[in-house]
C-alpha cells in the first residue's frame, strides 16, 4: 500500500466524518461556535482544547486494579491441566451429629401456635417458647380484622415499597408507631430480623465509628460488619468501659476529619436477657457527640408501662435516641420490623437502606394486626401488668429455687434465659458444647413432660472460619418465654416442670 | 363454553365498599385513646366526608359500582368485551333494592350485589377474553439460545441526554453553591452540626437531592386496595418541588402495569384469598416464633414439601422474607478462601449476601457466559490472591430474569461451563419462578434443564405467588446443614399462617391440583400477555430491552426528563408504571418498566399500547432501528424467518433501512397470530 493510496483514505474518511458530522443536529452551531471564538481569541480556544483533551484522558485512563500484581502468566495448556485437576469442597460440611439430632428435634407445631399447642407426636403442650407474651393470637377480634384487611388488600403487596408497594396501612402502621414512641417519623419494614442490619449500613460507612456492646445480637453484628465502619467494642453492660472506649475514640480521631460516630446497643439484650442502662449512655452519647442507634426488638411492647420500650421504663425522652429500631412480629403478634426516628433519617432509609428498597413491602394484614395491637397495649395496660405477675411467678419457681441455673435476665423480661451457674460450670468442667447438648436434653425433658420451652442459639460461624475468627459468643442458655395466656397457677407448674428437667438432667450427668 | 370466569365461589363475600371505607369503620372506636398526632394521621386515611345516613352509603355504594365500570373500560376507542358489567346494573344499585325478577329468560343479569362482586373480582384479575390469548412459555429448542439483540437510539438521543445530566448537574451545584450562603437552613442536614458530623455526606446527597427529587412523585406512590389488574392510587400533590406531600383524599383506579403480580394472585376473593382466610381463623395470624424454636408449623413443612417437588428438588426452606434469603444463604454457603462469581446486574440482595458471607467476590459481565468462561480460567488457574493456594470452592450467582433488563440467564451454557469448571452454581429465581416455563417452575423449566444440575434454586414468594418470602431448594443434606446455620432460620421470624397458606394455594392451582385448568391458564396468559405487549411496543418503534418470554418488559427513554414526562402521561391516561433511572441502570439508559401480568386482559394491553402510541408520539419514544425485531411482513420471505436460524441474520440484514413503525390499528389486528410465532 502506497503513501498515495493512504493518503486518499484518509481524505475519504476525513469526508465521510465530515459530512456525518454536519448531519448531526447542532453541529452547525458548534461549528460557528469554535469558528467565531478562533478569529477572537486564539488563547481561549487553545485552553478549551487542552480542557477537553484532559477530559478525554480522565476518561480513558483505565481505573488501576491491584489484583494483577501477582498475576501468574499461564499458558492455555497449564490452564486446563489446572482446571482439571482442581477439586472444590462440597457445597456444605457435613452436620455434626449435634446438628442432625437438632434437625430430627425441632418441634413441628399442628395447628395454632398460643399457649397450649399441639405438637406433630400428637401431644399438647404448654408453649413457652414463643414470644406470645400477651397471646393476642387468640385475640378473635384481630383475626376478624386481619380477614378485613385480606379481603381489601390480598395477601402481598407484590412490590418493594417504592413502586407502588407503600399502601395506605403501611403509612398507618408508621404513623402508630411513631406517635405510640413520640417520634416525629417511622419507617416499616417487612421483616424484623433484617431491619437494624439494613440500618446501620444505611448511615455507617467506611471511615465512619461504631462503638458497641460487646454482647448485640447478631444482626446488628452483621449491620456493622457491612457498614465497613470502624468498631470498637465496649464490655457488655459496662458503663465505666463504654466511657474509657468513648474518650479513647475521641482522642485518636481529635486530628482527623469529623466522622460520623455510632453507639449501638440493645434495650432487652437478646443474648444476655439484661437492660441497657439508657440514661447513662444518653449521657455518655450526649458529651462525646456520639448518636446512639438503640435495637429494641426484645424491649419494644414489653417494657414501659404502655409497652414503648426502654425509653418509657427509664424516663428518658425517645427522641434523645437517634434511631429506635424494634419489632412488630414478637409480643406485637403480626409482622416487621421498624425504625423510629426523624422525618429525615426515615426519609434516607426509603432510598437507601437496601432491605427496605430492593425488598417487597409488608403485607397489608401484618401491618394493620401490627396497628391493632399497638392501640391494644396502649388501650389495656392491664395486660402488662398481668404479664409482670406471670414472670414474678415463673422467676420464683427458677432464679432462687434451682441450684443449677440461674437468670440473666432483667426482671421485666418475659424472656427468662437460664444460664449454668458459673460454680457448676466450674465444677463439671463444662464446655461450652457441653452446656449446649446439656440444655439440649432439657428441653427434650420439658417437651417430654408437656412443656415446650427452647434454647438459646449460638451465633452460627462464618463458614471456613477459623478458631481464631470466633468472636463473642453467648453463654449458651435456656429461653423460656412467659405468656399471660397462661394463669399464674399454671405458669407456676410449668416452672416447677422445667426445675425438675434441669435437676435430673444435671445429676444424670455427673 | 369459549369464556369463564376465573372464580368459582360464587357466595358473596361480605360486601365491602371500598378499601378506604373498611379502614374508617374502625377508627372511631380507636380514637379515644390516641394522641394528637395520631389523629391527624388517621384523618389521612378518610377519603371523603363521612356519610352516616344508610342512603348516603347506598349512594357512595353506586358511585364506585358505576366509578368501576368506568374505569374497567378496557381500552379508549370504546373496543367494549366481557369485562365491562351492564349500565343498566349501576342504576339498580342506586335504588338499593333486591331484583325481584323471577327467572322467566334465559339470560339473567346479576343482582346489583353480584354486578358488584363481579366487578371488584374482574378489577383484580380480568376474565380471558378468547382461548386464542394463551402461550407456552418455552425454550424453542431449534434455535441456540441467543442474548436478545440490543436496540441503540440515534446518536442525538445520548448526546441530549449526555446535556440533560450535564444541565442538572451544573443547575444543582448552582443551586447548591447559593443555597448553602442564602439558606442555611435548608443545607443543615449537610453541614457538622454541633460537632456532629452530617448523617448524609454532601456528595452522596447531591444525586437525590438535585436530580431524584425532581421525580420523587413517580416513586413511591402510595396506593389502596388489591394490586391486581388495577390498582388504585392515592392521589398527592406537592407544594414543595416534591419534598413532601399531601394527600388528596381523591383516589384514582389505574391499570397495573407495575406490580410483580405476575400470575395474577394478588386476589382478595377466589380460592387463594378464601384459604388464607379460613387458615386465619384456623391457624391465627402468626406463629411469633423463629423457625428454630417453636416456629415450625405443619403449615411451613407442608409448604416446603410442596415447593421443592415445585422447583424439582428433594427439599427446600422457606423464609419470611426474599431478601433476607439470599442475604443469609450466602454466609451460610461460602465463606473465607471461597470465591463468589456473581452476574453484574445481581440483584441487591446478592451483593448484600456476598458481603456478608467474607468470601472473595468477582464480577462477569451481564450474561456474558464468554466472559464468566474467561474468569473462571484466571480465577481457577491462579487460585487466591496473594498464596496462589486453589479456592475452597467457587459459587457462581445468577439470577434466572433480572428484574430491570427483562433478559433470561442462559442456564444450558452455564450449565456446559458448570461441569467443566466444577463450581456450585446458584441461580436466584425470584422473578423466573411462576412466571417461565411450560408449567411455571422457572427457568429450568422454561430450558428443560433437569434441576438436578443446579446446586441451588432460590426463589421469592412476593411475586408470581402474591405471598411475601422467600424460599432456597436443593438437596437434601444441603437442606439440612442450612437449616442449623442459616441465621434466618435461628433468629428471624417465622413466616405467617395466611402468608404460608396463600404460597400453597397458589402453588396447587399452578400444579393444577386447586380448581384444574386455572393455572394452566394463568401461565399461558401470563405468556401469551409478555409476547403480545412486547411484540406490540417494537412494532410501534420502541426500544424493548429483554427476552421474548420475559414477562418483565424495560422501554428505553434514555433522557432523564421522559422519566416524570412519561410516568405523568401514562397517569394521566390511568395507567401506572415504573419508572427507572440511575443509578438503577446506567446513566445513560433510563427506562421505563412494565411487568406484564396474567391478570391483564389482551385489552388492557391494547389500551397500553395505545397509550404508549400516543405517548411515544408526544415523547419522541420512537427510535428503534428495527435490529431487534418488529419489522413489517415482508413479502415471499416467511418460510426464512419461520425456521429461526436464520432470524438473526437475516432480519438484520434486511430491517436496518425500514425502522417498524407500525400503525396502531396494524398491530392490534396483527398482534394474536404473530405473537405465536418467533417473534421478529
Ligand atoms: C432477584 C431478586 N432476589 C431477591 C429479591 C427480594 O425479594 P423480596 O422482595 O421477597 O424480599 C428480589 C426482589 O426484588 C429480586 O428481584
Amino acid at each position: 500500500m502506497d503513501i498515495q493510496d493512504l493518503q486518499n483514505r484518509a481524505l475519504s474518511l476525513l469526508d465521510d466524518a465530515n459530512a456525518q458530522f454536519h448531519r448531526m443536529p447542532g453541529s452547525a452551531i458548534l461549528m460557528r461556535y469554535i469558528k467565531s471564538s478562533y478569529q477572537n481569541d486564539p488563547v481561549r480556544s487553545a485552553v478549551e482544547l487542552f480542557l477537553v483533551i484532559f477530559f478525554l484522558r480522565y476518561i480513558l485512563a483505565s481505573s488501576y486494579s491491584t489484583q494483577k500484581q501477582t498475576h501468574v502468566p499461564l499458558s492455555e495448556e497449564e490452564i486446563d491441566e489446572l482446571v482439571d485437576d482442581w477439586t472444590p469442597e462440597p457445597l456444605v460440611m457435613k452436620p455434626t451429629a449435634f446438628e442432625d439430632l437438632e434437625n430430627e428435634k425441632r418441634p413441628i407445631i399442628v395447628g395454632p401456635t398460643g399457649p397450649k399447642s399441639k405438637l406433630s407426636n400428637g401431644r399438647t403442650v404448654t408453649n413457652l417458647a414463643s414470644y406470645n407474651f400477651y397471646n393476642f393470637i387468640g385475640n378473635e377480634t384481630l383475626k376478624e380484622k386481619a380477614i378485613q384487611t385480606l379481603r381489601t388488600y390480598g395477601v402481598g403487596p407484590c412490590g418493594p415499597p417504592g413502586f407502588y408497594g407503600t399502601q395506605d396501612v403501611h403509612m398507618k402502621t408508621e404513623a402508630d408507631v411513631a406517635a405510640h414512641l413520640g417520634t416525629a417519623a417511622c419507617i416499616v419494614y417487612a421483616q424484623s430480623f433484617s431491619t437494624i442490619t439494613s440500618v446501620i449500613p444505611s448511615f455507617s460507612k467506611r471511615g465512619d465509628i461504631i462503638v458497641a456492646d460487646k454482647a448485640v445480637n447478631y444482626a446488628i453484628r452483621k449491620g456493622i460488619q457491612i457498614s465497613r465502619s470502624m468498631v470498637r467494642w465496649y464490655e457488655h453492660n459496662d458503663m465505666e468501659d463504654l466511657q474509657r472506649v468513648l474518650e479513647k475514640v475521641t482522642k485518636e480521631q481529635a486530628k482527623k476529619p469529623l466522622t460520623r460516630r455510632f453507639i449501638i446497643t440493645e434495650g432487652l439484650f437478646e443474648n444476655v436477657g439484661d437492660c441497657v442502662d439508657l440514661p447513662k449512655i444518653v449521657e455518655l452519647k450526649l458529651k462525646h457527640k456520639f448518636r446512639l442507634i438503640l435495637d429494641e426488638t426484645w424491649s419494644y411492647g414489653v417494657l414501659g408501662r404502655t409497652g414503648r420500650g426502654v425509653t418509657e421504663l427509664q424516663n428518658v425522652d425517645s427522641t434523645e435516641v437517634d434511631m429506635i429500631i424494634g419489632s412488630l412480629s414478637g409480643p406485637l403478634c403480626a409482622a416487621g420490623g421498624f425504625c423510629a426516628s426523624t422525618a429525615e433519617v426515615v426519609e434516607h432509609q426509603r432510598i437507601s437502606s437496601a432491605s427496605y428498597t430492593y425488598s417487597a413491602a409488608l403485607p397489608a394484614m401484618l401491618a394493620t394486626t401490627a396497628s391493632e395491637t399497638i392501640s391494644l397495649l396502649q388501650e389495656t395496660p392491664e395486660i402488662m401488668v398481668q404479664l409482670r405477675e406471670n414472670i414474678k411467678a415463673m422467676r420464683a419457681q427458677l432464679d432462687p429455687r434451682s441450684d443449677w441455673v440461674k437468670c440473666t435476665s432483667a426482671v421485666e423480661n418475659p424472656v427468662m434465659l437460664l444460664v449454668l451457674k458459673p460454680e457448676v460450670v466450674a465444677s463439671k468442667g463444662f464446655s461450652s458444647q457441653d452446656q449446649e447438648s446439656l440444655f439440649q436434653d432439657v428441653v427434650d425433658e420439658c417437651i417430654a413432660n408437656g412443656v415446650l420451652i427452647t434454647r438459646l442459639r449460638s451465633m452460627p460461624p462464618a463458614v471456613g472460619a477459623g478458631p481464631r475468627d470466633q468472636g463473642w459468643q453467648p453463654q449458651p442458655a435456656l429461653k423460656v418465654c412467659v405468656t399471660t395466656g397462661l394463669s399464674r397457677k399454671e405458669t407456676e407448674k410449668a416452672g416447677i416442670v422445667i426445675r425438675h428437667a434441669i435437676t435430673k438432667i444435671i445429676t444424670r450427668r455427673k | 363454553m369459549p369464556t369463564r370466569t376465573i372464580n368459582p365461589f360464587a357466595n358473596s363475600p361480605p360486601a365491602i365498599t371500598s378499601a378506604l371505607d373498611a379502614m374508617n369503620e374502625k377508627e372511631p372506636v380507636r380514637r379515644s385513646s390516641f394522641s394528637k398526632v395520631n389523629n391527624r394521621f388517621s384523618q389521612l386515611f378518610s377519603t371523603s366526608p363521612k356519610s352516616k345516613a344508610s342512603e348516603a352509603a347506598a349512594l357512595q355504594a353506586a358511585l364506585v359500582a358505576q366509578q368501576h365500570v368506568l374505569l374497567n373500560s378496557p381500552s379508549p376507542q370504546g373496543v367494549n368485551s366481557s369485562t365491562l358489567s351492564l349500565p343498566t346494573i349501576c342504576l339498580s344499585t342506586a335504588t338499593g333494592e333486591k331484583s325481584p325478577m323471577e327467572p322467566q329468560t334465559l339470560f339473567q343479569p346479576p343482582s346489583p350485589a353480584e354486578a358488584r362482586r363481579l366487578a371488584k373480582s374482574h378489577a383484580e384479575f380480568g376474565p380471558l377474553g378468547s382461548q386464542s390469548h394463551r402461550y407456552t412459555s418455552q425454550a424453542d429448542e431449534t434455535i441456540a439460545f441467543a442474548d436478545p439483540v440490543e436496540d441503540e437510539p440515534p446518536y442525538y438521543f445520548l448526546i441530549t441526554t449526555y446535556i440533560s445530566y450535564l444541565i442538572l448537574i451544573v443547575f444543582g451545584h448552582v443551586r447548591d453553591f447559593f443555597g448553602k450562603r442564602f439558606r442555611q437552613k435548608h443545607y443543615a442536614h449537610l453541614k457538622e452540626n454541633d460537632g456532629y458530623a452530617p448523617l448524609n455526606s454532601d456528595f452522596d446527597n447531591f444525586y437525590t437531592r438535585r436530580l431524584k427529587m425532581r421525580l420523587n412523585d413517580c416513586f413511591s406512590r402510595p396506593v389502596t386496595g388489591v394490586p391486581g389488574r388495577f390498582i388504585t392510587l392515592l392521589d398527592r400533590t406537592s407544594k414543595d418541588g416534591n419534598n413532601t406531600f399531601t394527600l388528596t383524599g381523591m383516589t384514582t383506579e389505574t391499570l397495573n402495569m407495575s406490580s410483580y403480580n405476575y400470575l395474577g394472585f394478588a386476589q382478595s376473593v377466589g380460592p387463594c384469598a378464601d384459604s388464607a382466610e379460613l387458615s386465619v381463623k384456623k391457624h391465627g395470624i402468626s406463629l411469633v416464633s423463629p423457625r428454630a424454636d417453636a416456629g415450625n408449623s405443619d403449615l411451613a413443612v407442608e409448604v416446603e414439601d410442596l415447593i421443592a417437588k415445585f422447583v424439582g428438588k428433594p427439599a427446600s426452606m422457606v423464609f419470611s422474607m426474599g431478601f433476607v434469603t439470599n442475604a443469609t444463604a450466602f454466609p451460610a454457603l461460602v465463606g473465607k478462601g471461597c470465591l463468589m462469581i456473581s452476574d453484574e446486574l445481581n440483584h441487591a440482595s446478592i451483593r448484600f449476601g456476598a458481603r456478608l458471607s467474607g468470601s472473595a467476590i468477582r464480577m462477569f459481565k451481564h450474561n456474558d457466559t464468554k466472559d464468566l468462561e474467561k474468569l473462571l480460567r484466571e480465577v481457577i488457574s491462579q487460585g487466591q490472591p496473594r498464596t496462589h493456594r486453589p479456592w475452597k470452592k467457587i459459587l457462581v450467582a445468577v439470577e434466572g430474569l433480572y428484574s430491570m433488563e427483562g433478559t433470561m440467564v442462559n442456564l444450558p451454557a452455564i450449565i456446559e461451563l458448570k461441569k467443566k469448571y466444577k463450581f456450585h452454581l446458584f441461580v436466584d429465581e425470584a422473578h423466573s419462578i411462576g412466571a417461565l416455563g411450560p408449567n411455571g417452575r422457572g427457568v429450568c423449566d422454561y430450558f428443560g434443564v433437569d434441576p438436578s444440575n443446579v446446586d441451588i434454586l432460590m426463589g421469592t414468594l412476593t411475586k408470581s405467588f402474591g405471598a411475601n418470602g422467600g424460599y432456597i431448594a436443593a438437596e437434601k443434606h444441603i437442606i439440612d446443614k442450612l437449616r442449623v446455620s442459616n441465621a434466618a432460620m435461628l433468629f428471624a421470624e417465622s413466616p405467617t399462617p395466611p402468608i404460608l397458606v396463600q404460597i400453597a394455594s397458589s402453588l396447587k392451582m399452578i400444579t393444577g391440583d386447586l380448581c384444574p385448568g386455572q393455572g394452566e391458564e394463568r401461565l399461558q396468559r401470563l405468556a401469551f400477555n409478555s409476547r403480545y405487549l412486547r411484540l406490540g411496543l417494537k412494532r410501534l418503534g420502541f426500544i424493548v430491552y429483554g427476552h421474548d418470554d420475559s414477562p418483565i418488559i424495560p422501554v428505553m427513554l434514555y433522557n432523564p426528563a421522559k422519566m416524570p414526562a412519561f410516568s405523568h402521561e401514562m397517569l394521566k391516561r390511568k395507567i401506572s408504571v415504573v419508572v427507572v433511572g440511575y443509578p438503577a441502570t446506567p446513566l445513560v439508559s433510563s427506562r421505563a418498566r412494565f411487568c406484564v401480568s396474567a391478570a391483564h386482559t389482551k385489552d388492557d394491553l391494547d389500551r397500553m399500547l395505545a397509550a404508549c402510541d400516543e405517548v411515544g408520539d408526544l415523547l419522541q419514544l420512537k427510535f428503534s432501528s428495527g435490529v431487534a425485531g418488529g419489522a413489517e411482513p415482508l413479502v415471499g420471505e416467511d418460510e426464512v424467518l419461520e425456521k429461526g436460524g436464520e432470524r438473526e441474520k437475516g432480519s438484520e440484514m434486511q430491517l436496518v433501512a425500514s425502522p417498524p413503525r407500525w400503525r396502531l390499528e396494524e398491530v392490534l389486528k396483527r398482534g394474536v397470530e404473530d405473537v405465536k410465532v418467533p417473534l421478529r
